[in-house]
């Protein structure tokens, strides 16, 4: 990694849902901050920013994490993904989406981009995950709305119609 | 779980909402995503690290020669182009958004700076000097009102911003008569219900029109428009205020982003381009707003079977800083139901509302429930458990019987609707009464600590805008002429080719108002859903609103929907007129079905709903004499039965009161003292359910947020007025971990007065919620004097006492709360160094020396010989910031001993400290002794105590450290843990 200074800004380059993005940022950017203000991508929210709320979590390489704690610059060549990326087409939802509004996983949304990108990785990751599973992943984000309850009904449906789907491809 | 289900109906039926779909996929328009003109600024906001402190001097120089900084204002700049808030009572005090000789609690804005972007406006911040001198600070409200107390407002003279005394029936007369009389006295703590997103401001002056026009995330009430309007010092057409089409939730908490509403005005227009501020998450949980937190007594008069005759009630309300509007008015909205579900015929009320150097209060989700019900449910258990009796039977005993209805209060509410006793009967035996008592014996046969509650309250909804005025003598009422209603719009609207579009002026945050908008105006139209649009943005210079627009006080069902349903059925009234020509019948046998309007006696003579409706704008001449346009219907609802106050103070201050049953079952945790609840049942009268599944969805989101009220939640101060619970790790909401599965159960009985039947429903858990628990905690532990929040420290100490310091030492040192309430550190140390006691003696006085050696100083500058300035950068945990240090010397023995003594101060806390430092001969040196007391406060002191005094304990370290590696080596000697533990309780005393 080039040295960099607090006095100007730095070139990084990563893929941003599939696509290639180039962006000229002071170091001490956020990635929250680049996705939001300099992208334009409003889909991934703060709440927080320090660590803790969730609302912010988007993938890096697969694997969800907070984009309050990360630096523009720590994302350089990685591959990051953003709630933007996860309807397969701009009408349509995927099934986790679908779940969520099915079972009435949402209120006021805030939260809701973070907690699908977290479920979103887990399910991938996990796809036998079990209620248990889905508390654990959803204990690092806070809804202040929906009391969780609907959002691990929606999880576990979800969860349910991606094993069926594998079966029926199988 | 009854999910009332409907079919026949739009109306009643649990469909998808239309706000999901955008939602879930990132296409949201909350504040922070909304485009802005290009030459937008951002404006952050320098503010308080103390409690109480008069403010000396503010030197803005430095910040404003920042490069890419637009502007800063000072409290004193504000001023000038404003003027102070409305106070709701009378009061010979003050209210500004800003700070201007005197600093009254943590987080008060103080100085703010507009640059070209977040990064650039604050690191401003830390360029500006503020010179305060600290004042003793109040944050009980008790002690608040003692002689001695320190003032906040001089001009004011007391603490004591208001004081009202009700009397209704004859409540000397019950008292002397009763058989029993029983008392609690109760605190409620100060929380607040935290939306996740947080409060964000647009704002952009025309200084040709000198007119505002500002979007922000407020929630309303909109009465407070015509606060910031007249703190503008603008008509209320000048003051143009929009919302975003998404807000990420508000619970209240948005009502009070209007102090900077008007700051970000003022900013813009000094600026001379559009301002743009979104609050961080400290600012939101150290100075948003909260709950207020209030202490109760209340005394009951009962007789001898457990009937209460009368009530007195002495609440001491908190405020905070400021008597902010529409403040007190936490302590007003029950007013007619203080004597919740019961047929209680004598009230004796005394109302008190104090200021203390906490932040002001505002509306946070139940309103005034919470601290009511706390004192109100706790005594009526209480009552049963000293009389002898069965808990629930003295609630039955109580209860406004069914066929009382609608039930006039002593107080001058009227209860709607509503069959409290069946409700809870069905809540027993549906909830599982019986073996949850059942499971509660065996456990406690098995030594385990379990305990019961209940909690039966009334639910409150659609504000009558009079209650306020209660505060007011009838004389001073009398003057300002009478205030009441609640005026709730709705518009329908046709557009050319036959759709229909709904507006309201209510601001969603998340509750679904448009699906359930859509349903209803869909289903008196007769089409599908998807056919309607609603929009729910409000914008003052535009849409159809009131002083009561808004969304607060559960009044969207009740109010709002029914508002459009009047406009629908306006509307389709007029349809059915034009139609019936068409179709040549009378305009009673039209029916609207699918999308046409058909005669109901042939459905085949049809005519679609697009055509008819559509005649207003093609063809106005063709409509039937006497029938209106249909392009636009508007109405404007409020209820009669919402009248001002009268002469008597008796004042129905909600239109609707739905009930509450709730009972559950916890079991605490001997080893922790962690509260489990094992089962909770939650029985809802909230009228008719519009859409079952947000009726749900807002029983379980106010049940989450009432278990954090009752276990975690505390905005904490210190008796300085430090903050204590800065950020969400301190501040703790529930996860999905602690948020149990309540049991939702309902028991419907329309509203006779409103449209629809329905009730307000989002608040009734944070009022029943926290009680019920407390209830159960004190059963299980058989302790009356329960404080919330119920965390495992404070039911520890009801399990064992209170902790004692331990009685072998231990490695760490204690941290102990100072008499100052400050968070206190002491330690000692020495260090051998090989350098003479005149060299040393030397270097502790020069300023080179000094810059060298404390850890992280850019610069020392020498005010005097004995008085040393110096810039310091320190990270604390997370939090990373500048502060400025001022030193004196005092107590000087050359060469021996000194006294250093300080204080630091920045943007994120603040610090003083005293230090002896001795200087004694060694064989080959000198030795340097030193011992200090240091005591934090501000926003560091937010972060987490334990991070705080080790990182405390490492930067004073490496300040010896430097001191004797610069004076020539040497390694500094930590003192035994005795010496440091003694030195302690010394403080302590
Ligand atoms: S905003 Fe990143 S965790 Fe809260
Ligand atoms: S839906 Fe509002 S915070 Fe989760």
């Amino acid at each position: 990694m080039p040295r960099m200074n607090a006095a100007r800004k730095h070139p990084v380059e990563f893929t941003l849902n599939g696509r290639t993005v180039r962006a000229e940022v002071e170091n001490r950017m956020l990635l929250s901050d680049l996705l939001r203000h300099e992208i334009g991508l409003t889909g991934t929210h703060v709440g927080c920013e320090h660590g803790v709320c969730g609302a912010c979590t988007v993938q890096i390489d697969g694997r969800p994490a907070r984009a309050c704690l990360t630096l523009a610059q720590q994302v350089r060549g990685s591959d990051v993904r953003t709630v933007e990326a996860l309807a397969p087409d701009p009408a349509v939802l995927s099934p986790l989406q679908a779940a969520f509004r099915r079972h009435h996983g949402l209120q006021c949304g805030f939260c809701t981009p973070g907690i699908l990108m977290s479920l979103d990785a887990l399910l991938r990751e996990r796809p036998d995950a079990d209620r248990e599973d889905i508390r654990e992943h959803l204990s690092g984000h806070l809804c202040r709305c929906t009391g969780y309850a609907t959002i691990v009904e929606a999880a576990l449906a979800a969860a349910e119609e991606q094993r069926k789907e594998e079966t029926t491809n199988a | 779980m009854t999910i009332l289900e409907k079919t026949e109906s739009l109306v009643g039926r649990t469909v998808e909402r239309i706000e999901d779909a955008g939602l879930l996929t990132g296409r949201g328009r909350y504040i922070d995503d909304l485009p802005v003109r290009q030459d937008t600024a951002h404006l952050a906001i320098l503010r308080s690290p103390h409690g109480h402190a008069e403010i000396r001097t503010i030197d803005t120089t430095a910040a404003l020669a920042l490069p890419g900084v637009f502007a800063v204002l000072t409290g004193e700049d504000v001023a000038r182009l404003t003027r102070s808030m409305t106070v709701g009572v009378k009061a010979n005090v003050e209210c500004w958004p800003m700070a201007r000789d005197r600093v009254r609690y943590v987080g008060e804005p103080v100085a703010l700076v507009v640059a070209e972007n977040r990064y650039v406006a604050e690191d401003a911040l830390d360029l500006i000097e503020v010179e305060y001198e600290t004042l003793a600070a109040v944050i009980d409200p008790e002690k608040a009102l003692a002689a001695n107390a320190p003032v906040l407002h001089p001009s004011l003279e007391t603490n004591l911003i208001n004081e009202r005394s009700f009397r209704y029936g004859d409540p000397e007369a019950a008292f002397e008569a009763a058989a029993h009389r029983i008392s609690i006295r109760i605190a409620y703590p100060r929380n607040s219900c935290t939306p996740i997103e947080t409060y964000g401001v647009i704002a952009e002056y025309d200084p040709g029109e000198d007119a505002y026009d500002v979007t922000a995330n407020f929630q309303g009430p909109f009465s407070i428009h015509a606060v910031i309007s007249r703190a503008l010092n603008v008509p209320g057409n000048r003051m143009r205020l929009r919302t975003p089409p998404d807000s990420g939730g508000s619970f209240g908490i948005k009502q009070g982003v209007f102090p900077y509403v008007i700051l970000a005005a003022v900013a813009a227009r000094v600026a001379g381009r559009p301002v743009k501020w979104i609050e961080d998450r400290l600012e939101h949980l150290t100075a948003s707003v909260s709950a207020t937190n209030r202490v109760t007594t209340l005394e009951a008069a009962v007789t001898a079977n457990g009937r209460i005759t009368a009530l007195s009630w002495d609440q001491l309300e908190d405020c905070g800083a400021h008597l902010r509007a529409p403040e007190p008015a936490t302590l007003y909205r029950m007013h007619g139901n203080m004597t919740g579900a019961y047929a209680i015929e004598n009230v004796a009320i005394r109302n008190r509302v104090v200021l203390t150097n906490k932040t002001p209060t505002g509306l946070n989700r139940g309103f005034g429930g919470p601290q009511i019900y706390l004192a109100l449910e706790r005594l009526v258990h209480k009552i049963a458990d000293e009389l002898g009796l069965d808990r629930l039977d003295v609630i039955r005993r109580n209860l406004v019987p069914a066929d009382a209805f609608p039930y006039r209060t002593a107080t001058g509410g009227l209860l709607d609707s509503g069959d409290y006793q069946a409700a809870l009967d069905r809540a027993c035996a549906e909830g599982g009464l019986e073996a949850l008592r059942q499971r509660r014996d065996s456990a406690r046969a098995e030594g385990r600590l379990y305990g019961i509650g209940y909690a039966a309250v009334v639910e409150p909804s659609v504000s009558n805008m009079g209650y306020i005025t209660t505060v007011l003598t009838p004389d001073e009422r009398a003057k300002a002429g009478p205030k009441n209603g609640a005026q709730a719009v709705a518009t329908v609207a046709i557009d050319p080719l036959g759709s229909v579009t709904v507006k309201v002026a209510s601001v969603p945050q998340g509750q679904g108002h448009r699906t359930v908008l859509a349903q209803v105006v869909a289903e008196r139209l007769g089409l599908p859903m998807q056919a309607v649009y609603v929009n729910t943005e409000l914008d003052t210079s535009r849409d159809a609103w009131s002083i009561a627009s808004g969304n607060y006080a559960s009044r969207f069902a009740p109010a709002v929907a029914g508002a459009a349903a009047l406009a629908a059925d306006r509307i389709r009234r007029r349809l059915a007129a034009i139609a019936a020509g068409q179709l040549n019948v009378t305009a009673d046998r039209v029916d609207f079905k699918a999308g046409k309007l058909v005669d109901r006696d042939n459905p085949d003579n049809a005519v679609s709903f697009g055509r008819v409706a559509a005649a207003s704008h093609w063809a106005p001449g063709t409509l039937p004499d006497g029938t209106d346009q249909t392009i636009r219907e508007t109405v404007f609802w409020t209820p009669e039965q919402l009248q001002a106050p009268t002469a008597a103070d008796g004042i129905n201050s909600s239109l609707c009161h739905g009930f509450i049953f709730d009972f559950c079952g916890v079991e605490i945790d001997r080893a922790t003292g962690q509260v489990r609840i094992d089962s909770y049942v939650t029985m809802h009268d909230c009228g008719r359910i519009l859409h079952p599944g947000m009726v749900e969805g807002q029983v379980r989101g106010g049940f989450a947020q009432a278990v954090g009220a009752a276990l975690y939640e505390e905005y904490a101060y210190g008796s300085d007025g430090s903050f204590l619970t800065g950020t969400l790790a301190d501040y703790l909401i529930p996860t999905v971990m602690e948020t149990p599965e309540p049991v939702i159960l309902h028991h419907e009985t329309p509203s006779p007065f409103t449209p629809l039947g329905a009730k307000g429903v989002g608040e009734g858990n944070c009022m029943s919620t926290p009680v019920c628990i407390a209830n159960a905690v004190a059963d299980a532990l058989g302790v009356e004097d329960i404080r919330l929040p119920l965390s495992p420290s404070r039911v520890s100490e009801w399990l064992y006492g209170e902790e004692r310091p331990p009685s072998k030492p231990q490695n760490a040192i204690p941290v102990a709360t100072g008499a100052s309430g400050q968070r206190m550190l002491t330690g000692s140390g020495s260090a051998d160094v090989a350098a003479t006691r005149g060299a040393v003696w030397a270097m502790l006085l020069d300023p080179n020396t000094l810059k060298a050696i404390i850890p992280g100083a850019h610069e020392v500058r020498k005010v005097t010989d004995t008085h040393f300035r110096a810039e310091v950068t320190l990270g604390i945990g997370p939090v990373k910031g500048r502060y400025r240090a001022d030193i004196r010397l005092s107590d000087m023995v050359e060469p021996e001993a000194v006294t250093l003594s300080g204080g630091t101060e920045g943007a994120l806390g603040s610090g003083r400290g005293m230090g002896r430092i001795t200087l004694a001969d060694t064989a080959t040196g000198t030795r340097i002794a030193y011992r200090y007391e240091a005591a934090i406060g501000g926003k560091v002191a937010s972060v987490g105590g334990r991070l705080l005094d080790g990182a405390a304990r490492v930067v004073i370290g490496q300040f010896f450290q430097a001191l004797a590696r610069h004076a020539g080596g040497g390694t500094p000697r930590s003192v035994g843990f005795l010496q440091r533990l003694s030195a302690l309780f010394r403080r302590r005393r």
